[in-house]
This record gives structure tokens, C-alpha cells and sequence, in this order.
């Protein structure tokens, strides 16, 4: 088989009824700034094998999947995938399931790993690879002393998209299992109902709600702000232990890093660990009654005021003006 | 059943945590250091199996330069029964491969049945190390679990995915990574703290491991450029007076936002 020059691998996550996952087309866009993308899909349908295409694989190199055992069967086909075509580089996403198989990939094939990509570039000597550091404090670049590098994809985190390709080359795999133990998994269930809400990784306005809201029923009116304003909604940590929405919208160290347009502060105090995950927003708002809270250091426009008084007044002047 | 807990020292998140300009390199003298608190909650899931179960070893391992030894001791306080602490020069700087290598190097000659680690840590954010350990390491390897029962031969989990979450069975000897769903670690008391100095703390160079650290050995991600943010300035703070939301209205009027 013959492959494109300067090929860039790239494993796309998939979801588990077998469509692309959302952070595909950034790591696809990021592979095309760098050389020729490659996708490597396992377990993904017809449909699947289109739409990598479509976001710019020139070549989707497609495996069985296997969801009932965790992660050896995804680095079997990547590693497989890695072997016949001699990359240079190996995107994944920094998804739990794109870290997991990075990290064995790394070790099998003896390559220099960097996590948590925010860019990634060429230079003379190679590609480049650009991290945001500490909530975003610092910005630092990594390269490998030689050979490829392996790259996990801040999901959300590029921009870039690569061009269609009308008649991708696509290939079956052949993959010789690595017999490597291997945990065995049960279907997965979502933790909440669909939404029609945007993913908070990527999205261009947040609103996050904090401690403040003091009730999972009052929570909503995050929610209700959020719909009126398109956003995805956030949390601090203190607003998910108090079981007032799920992990998956904690913003901060320790969850997920957001860099919108927009993002809005409801009775948030703005701890350190919540920071490092939002303070790269373009412009931040912040709402909470507590004139000396550490998020009027970082917000753009700050209310020194109850929540439950300005937010409905808000989402009432936000309907006044679309009216 | 032999537990390794995997800890490690961080700069203090509540601190001012610094970057050196010049290596890109932690600047462990600008704040205070702790011990990652996931990994102290990674250290809670040995402890509380280790109650019910008399004749559980719990170990804590460490990579980390000389000066960590006030935390790998704290992991002794809280209630590992002895520790190992990787301690060598050449480790300066030591990149997610290398760093791998000497963990994994030093588990397998403590053969234990579970390695416990937290899935991320908080300074490097790397979230890879569990992985690469159970590859080194030929064990099986269940990632992000909120909720983890271990028993005889195997654990039992709840993991987190990016989609929902699931029920896993990994066969022992296996890498388990835990989240922060978990509970917060036992404070350590005073009889702790007075017992952790009289247990071992073994602490171990590259050379006792067999590791080299030498850089035509293996390819390693290097830091090739550091640059420091300015920091946010804060913009206009105004009090409710019946007003704010149209004023935060009109704000976000001027700047597009809306
Ligand atoms: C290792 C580590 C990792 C962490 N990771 C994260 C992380 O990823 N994300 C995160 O968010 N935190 C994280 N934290 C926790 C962080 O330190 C804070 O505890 C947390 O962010 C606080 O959440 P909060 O602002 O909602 O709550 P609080 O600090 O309790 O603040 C609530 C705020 O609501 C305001 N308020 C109350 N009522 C009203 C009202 N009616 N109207 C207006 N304002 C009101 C109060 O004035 C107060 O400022 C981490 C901590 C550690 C140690
Ligand atoms: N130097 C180290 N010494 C001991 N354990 C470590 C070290 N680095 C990482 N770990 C463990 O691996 C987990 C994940 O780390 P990381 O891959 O760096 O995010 C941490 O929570 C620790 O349990």
C-alpha cells in the first residue's frame, strides 16, 4: 500500500453507536496543518468512514471494534495502523479513551508523548507541539528529540478544519491482536438525557452556576439563562459535589478547560482550580453577591448582586430585545 | 494482597504556581508543595480495603527529587504501611516516557497485585501514566473510575467515559486509575503521624531500578519554548441597584455578544 507524503495519523474517537465523536473534526483540522491525514476508525460505520472523509482524511484506515474490552483492541489497531504507515506524527484526542490508548501506544512503539495540545505546528527540525499551562498562565511548546511524536488534542481547542476529500482511499486493517490483558466493560450508559444544548468543550458562550444557585432546582436557572443566550452550561466543583448537575460540566483543573467568547459567572467565588479552567475566555461576567469574591479579579464586567434578582431580570431583558 | 499507591508531590493549587523561564521546569521555590490530593484519594481505596481486609500491603511510591520527603512521610501518616521513593539527579526535568519506564521499573520489583494512581495530576495534567504503567507492566488497565470495589482476583468499577459511564471487571495484576469522585483521604492524626517515622521509607536511585536515563536511549518530548501570559486585569465592577441587567445588557450589546 502506498500512502500520502508526510502522513499524520490521527484516531478518531468514537461514539458508542458508532458515529464520530465531536472532537474529530478538530483533530483532523489539526493533522491537516501539519501533512496528510490519516484516520484510523475503529468500529465506525459506512456513515463513520464518510464523514472523516468529509472533515479531511485523505485516508481512513478502518478496524472491528470491540467495546466489551477496554483499550487493547483500539492500540492494536492504532499500533497496527502506525506500523504500515510510518507517520509523522500520531493525533489522538484528550479524551479518556484517546489518553489511554496514546499512552500504550507511546510505550509499544518506543515514541515521546505530549498531552493535552492546544496547537500544533512545523518547524525546521519538525512538528511542534503548543500547550496552555496553569489556566492558560503559560504558554510552552514540546518536541520530541527524535522520531514521531504521539499528540493528545485539547477537545475544543482548535479551530482549524481540514478540506473535504471527495474519494478518500479507504482500507481494512489487518490486525494481529497483541493478546495484551485487558479489562472487560459493560455497555455504556449515558449519565444524563441528550440535549440540544452545545458541548461545553468548544462552546462559544458558557454559563456557569456555583454553590450560590444553593439547590439543584434552582440550578435552572443556569439553564434558562443558557437557552436564552445559545450557551453551553458549566459548574463549579462545589456545584457538582452538591449533585446539582453532573462532572461532565465542571469547568476547572480538574475538569474541563474552556476558552469561549463569552463566559458568564453565577454565583461562582472564583477559586484558584476554577480559574485555571475559564480565565482564557475573551470576556468574562461575573454575578455574585460578595464584593470581595476572587472572580471580580478576572471578570470583564462584575455585578456586586443577588443572582436570584439579576439573572431573571436579565433573561427578561435578553426576550424584551429579540421581541 | 499487595497494593503500590502511586503519589505524588504538586505545587500547591491554592498557591502561586510559577513556570521557570528558562527550563519550563516547575519553580518549586515560588509556593508551597502538598501531596496531589487525588492521589491521596487513590490513597483512601487502598486503605479502606485494607481495613477490611487484615493483611493488605499498602505502599506508596514516589518519583520525586530529595526534597519530597515530607510528603511521601505524609503518605506514611494517613496510613501506608511503608514507602518507596525514586530519588535521582538525572531525573531533573524527566518527560512522560521516562517517567513511566522508572515507575514501572520500581513496581515490578515490588510485584504487587493493584497499582492504585489518580487519573490526572494537577501539575503535569498528563492523565497518561496508568496506561503506559499497565503496558510496561503487562497488566490489564481500567481508567477514570468513580466507584471501585476490589476483590480476590479482580476489581470492579464504575468508570467514567466521555459518553456515560460503565461497569468494568479488570483481572488482577492490574493499573487502576481513580477520579475524584472518590472521597477525600483520612486526615492523618497524631499516632500516625508519630508511627510514620519508625516505618520504612526506601529510597532508590536509577542505578538500583537498572534504568538509564540517557537521551540516545529512547526519543523524550522536550519543553523547546516557556512564555508567561500577562495576567487578567479586572474590567468594571458595578452594585446592583435595580439596574445591572440592563446595564450587563447594554455591555453585552456593545461587545457583540448578544
Ligand atoms: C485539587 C483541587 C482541584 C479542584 N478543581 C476544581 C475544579 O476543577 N473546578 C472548580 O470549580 N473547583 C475546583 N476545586 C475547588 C475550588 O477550590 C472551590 O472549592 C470551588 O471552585 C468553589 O465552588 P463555588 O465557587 O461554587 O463555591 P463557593 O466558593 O462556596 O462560592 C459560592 C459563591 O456564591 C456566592 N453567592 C451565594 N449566594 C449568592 C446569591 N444569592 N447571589 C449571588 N452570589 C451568591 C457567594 O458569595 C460565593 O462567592 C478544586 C480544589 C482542589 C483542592
Ligand atoms: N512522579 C510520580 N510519582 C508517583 N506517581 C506519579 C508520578 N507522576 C504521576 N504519578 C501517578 O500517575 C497519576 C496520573 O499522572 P499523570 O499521567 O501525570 O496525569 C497521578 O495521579 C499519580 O498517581
Amino acid at each position: 500500500m502506498t500512502y500520502p507524503e508526510k502522513p499524520i495519523l490521527v484516531l478518531v474517537d468514537v461514539t458508542p453507536d458508532g458515529q464520530l465523536a465531536s472532537s474529530t473534526a478538530g483533530l483532523l483540522g489539526a493533522a491537516s496543518t501539519l501533512g496528510a491525514p490519516v484516520a484510523v476508525l475503529v468500529g465506525g460505520d459506512a456513515a463513520a468512514t464518510a464523514a472523516v472523509a468529509a472533515l479531511g482524511a485523505q485516508v481512513v484506515l478502518t478496524a472491528e471494534g470491540d467495546a466489551s474490552r477496554l483499550t487493547v483492541p483500539l492500540a492494536d489497531a492504532l499500533q497496527a495502523a502506525y506500523r504500515a504507515v510510518r507517520p509523522d506524527a500520531v493525533l489522538l484526542s484528550n479524551s479518556i479513551a484517546g489518553r489511554d490508548v496514546a499512552g500504550r501506544l507511546a510505550v509499544r512503539e518506543h515514541l515521546a508523548l505530549s498531552v493535552d495540545a492546544v496547537g500544533v505546528s512545523r518547524d525546521d527540525e519538525g512538528v511542534v507541539v503548543h500547550h496552555s499551562v496553569y489556566g492558560g498562565a503559560y504558554l510552552t511548546d514540546s518536541a520530541p528529540t527524535f522520531g514521531a511524536p504521539v499528540i493528545t488534542v485539547r477537545q475544543g481547542a482548535i479551530d482549524a478544519r481540514g478540506e473535504a476529500v471527495a474519494d478518500p482511499q479507504v482500507e481494512q486493517l489487518g490486525v494481529e491482536p497483541s493478546g495484551a490483558p485487558a479489562a472487560s466493560a459493560d455497555v455504556i450508559e449515558a449519565v444524563e438525557a441528550a440535549s440540544s444544548r452545545p458541548e461545553l468543550r468548544g462552546a462559544k458562550v458558557v454559563v456557569s452556576g456555583g454553590r450560590g444557585l444553593g439547590s439543584k432546582e434552582n440550578f435552572s436557572l443556569v439553564e434558562d439563562l443558557a437557552d436564552e443566550l445559545g450557551a453551553a452550561v458549566g459548574a463549579s466543583r462545589a456545584a457538582v459535589d452538591a449533585g446539582y448537575i453532573p462532572y461532565a460540566h465542571q469547568v476547572g483543573q480538574t475538569g474541563v478547560s474552556v476558552s469561549p467568547q463569552l463566559y458568564i459567572a453565577l454565583g461562582i467565588s472564583g477559586a484558584i482550580q476554577h480559574r485555571a479552567g475559564m480565565q482564557t475566555a475573551k470576556t468574562i461576567v461575573a454575578i455574585n453577591k460578595d464584593p470581595e469574591s476572587p472572580i471580580f479579579d478576572v471578570a470583564d464586567f462584575g455585578i456586586v448582586g443577588d443572582l436570584f434578582t439579576v439573572v431573571p431580570q436579565l433573561i427578561e431583558a435578553l426576550r424584551a430585545r429579540k421581541a | 494482597m499487595k497494593i503500590y499507591v502511586l503519589v505524588k508531590e504538586v505545587p500547591d493549587t491554592y498557591g502561586d504556581r510559577k513556570l521557570d523561564l528558562e527550563t519550563g521546569l516547575a519553580d518549586r521555590g515560588a509556593g508551597d508543595v502538598v501531596l496531589d490530593e487525588i492521589t491521596e484519594r487513590a490513597l483512601e481505596v487502598a486503605l479502606s480495603h485494607a481495613d477490611a481486609n487484615p493483611g493488605t500491603e499498602v505502599v506508596a511510591l514516589s518519583m520525586a527529587p530529595e526534597s519530597a520527603t515530607a510528603s511521601i512521610r505524609r503518605s506514611l501518616a494517613i496510613g501506608a504501611g511503608s514507602a518507596v521513593h525514586v530519588c535521582d539527579e538525572a531525573l531533573r526535568g524527566a518527560d512522560l516516557g521516562l517517567t513511566a519506564s522508572v515507575l514501572a521499573a520500581a513496581i515490578r520489583r515490588g510485584e504487587p497485585d493493584l497499582v492504585i494512581t489518580g487519573n490526572l495530576s494537577t501539575d503535569g495534567s498528563g492523565g497518561v501514566l496508568p496506561a503506559m504503567l499497565a503496558e510496561h507492566l503487562g497488566y490489564a488497565q481500567a481508567t477514570a473510575l468513580s466507584a471501585v470495589a476490589i476483590g480476590a482476583d479482580a476489581v470492579t468499577a464504575t468508570r467514567a467515559t466521555d459518553f456515560g459511564s460503565q461497569q468494568v471487571t479488570v483481572p488482577l495484576p492490574a493499573v487502576i486509575s481513580i477520579t475524584e469522585a472518590l472521597p477525600d483521604a483520612r486526615f492523618p492524626n497524631f499516632k500516625g503521624i508519630m508511627a510514620a517515622k519508625k516505618k520504612p521509607l526506601e529510597v532508590v536511585s536509577l542505578a538500583d531500578l537498572g534504568v538509564s536515563a540517557d537521551p540516545a536511549q529512547a526519543p523524550q518530548a522536550i519543553l523547546t519554548a516557556v512564555s508567561e501570559k500577562p495576567p487578567r486585569a479586572a474590567g468594571v465592577k458595578i452594585t446592583d441597584e435595580g439596574d445591572a441587567a440592563a446595564q450587563l445588557v447594554d455591555f453585552l450589546v456593545q461587545n457583540r455578544l448578544v
